[in-house]
């Protein structure tokens, strides 16, 4: 086996399994493999948010869970909560929800969280207690180790690894430059 | 300078106390693949740092028998409230005194910084070193390269 190169690509493409925002046809797609409970996600989360307002239609967005457990408590639960608000329709919503609220995500702040998206709160308390979605947060955990995640937040520009940090100049100017090679024209 | 430790090679033997307090020597896990992580400090600033990411990933190292070693120049103290502070589950090796001579036989020492590299050796059951990664210093090199080693070395024994 020799030295890998420094480009480091997402193993596991986009598929229909995934969350995502955005034209599935879009020239750009960011990914992020992310811990609700990271402060360090917490502070890309609004910075996400701008670079999806400044690409508009030219970005699909798609978020993979990677809960780091054994240095935050609750970031299993707040994981399987999006992915339970995914099964009512409402992931979105959910995700937006917990980032701001990573402060506080113990069990019955992510039920009053999903009473707030007025989601089925028996249905999820339910889902949360049998573990329903473990395996799919397990799944996620898992593709993104043999991406090469390297820590929370990791993005994937285009399938990937953006190696430079995660303000809105360097992540608007990386995924400038993957347009560019795409091929397509500013709009 | 020594030269580099290389693919192929036997792995150089040391001995060196841990974050525990004991003394652990890379001989005495000959059986099992070893995992050793020279990176260059405790406390880098990011969550999800390469040796909390590891813990996380532990489990997947087990499942090929594997022992984590990490290993920096830090002093026994630090390494042990880093340790605590991560929950890690895998020792910390002290490369303190002579500061960074473990590093230097390995080849990945960055003397203008006093530190080593971020690099990775995977060492097989009979104590060869089967596979070495030095990653750019600011780059967490992930866990992904090991797991692919790990089960090269794995196909091998269990065809």
């Amino acid at each position: 086996m020799s030295r890998r190169a420094h480009v480091v690509q997402l193993t596991e493409p986009v598929s229909d399994r995934d969350h995502s925002v955005g034209p599935s046809d879009a020239p750009l797609t960011l990914l992020e493999y992310g811990d609700y409970e990271c402060p360090y996600c917490g502070r890309a989360f609004p910075i996400v948010q701008d670079v999806r307002r400044r690409l508009g239609d030219q970005l699909r967005f798609v978020f993979r869970n990677f809960p780091l457990t054994q240095i935050h408590e609750h970031a299993e639960h707040a994981a399987e909560v999006a992915e339970a608000a995914a099964a009512q329709g409402r992931f979105w919503p959910m995700h937006d929800w917990l980032f701001p609220h990573q402060f506080a995500l113990d069990d019955e702040a992510l039920l009053e969280g999903a009473q707030d998206l007025k989601l089925d709160v028996e249905r999820v308390r339910r889902e949360l207690a049998n573990g329903t979605y473990r395996s799919r947060v397990r799944a996620d955990f898992s593709t993104g180790i043999k991406s090469g995640v390297n820590g929370t937040p990791t993005f994937y520009i285009n399938g990937v690894r953006h190696d430079g940090d995660f303000s809105a100049d360097t992540l608007m100017a990386a995924l400038g430059e993957a347009l560019h090679s795409s091929g397509v024209k500013h709009a | 300078m020594t030269r580099a430790a290389n693919q192929g090679e036997p792995a150089p033997d040391f001995e060196l106390q841990t974050s525990a307090g004991d003394r652990l020597a890379l001989r005495s896990l000959r059986g099992a693949p070893v995992i050793l992580a020279f990176y260059p400090a405790d406390w880098s600033p990011v969550c999800g740092d390469q040796m909390a990411l590891y813990n996380e990933v532990l489990p997947e190292f087990e499942r090929y028998g594997a022992r984590l070693l990490g290993i920096s120049v830090d002093g026994m103290w630090c390494h042990r409230a880093f340790a605590e502070n991560r929950k890690l589950r895998f020792p910390l090796l002290v490369d303190f005194e002579p500061k960074g001579d473990v590093a230097r036989r390995y080849g990945v020492y960055r003397p203008g910084d006093g530190t080593s590299e971020r690099a990775l050796f995977v060492i097989d059951a009979a104590g060869v070193i089967r596979w070495r990664y030095v990653s750019p210093i600011a780059v967490n090199p992930g866990a992904d390269g090991i797991l692919e080693a790990l089960e090269a070395i794995h196909a091998e024994v269990a065809p």
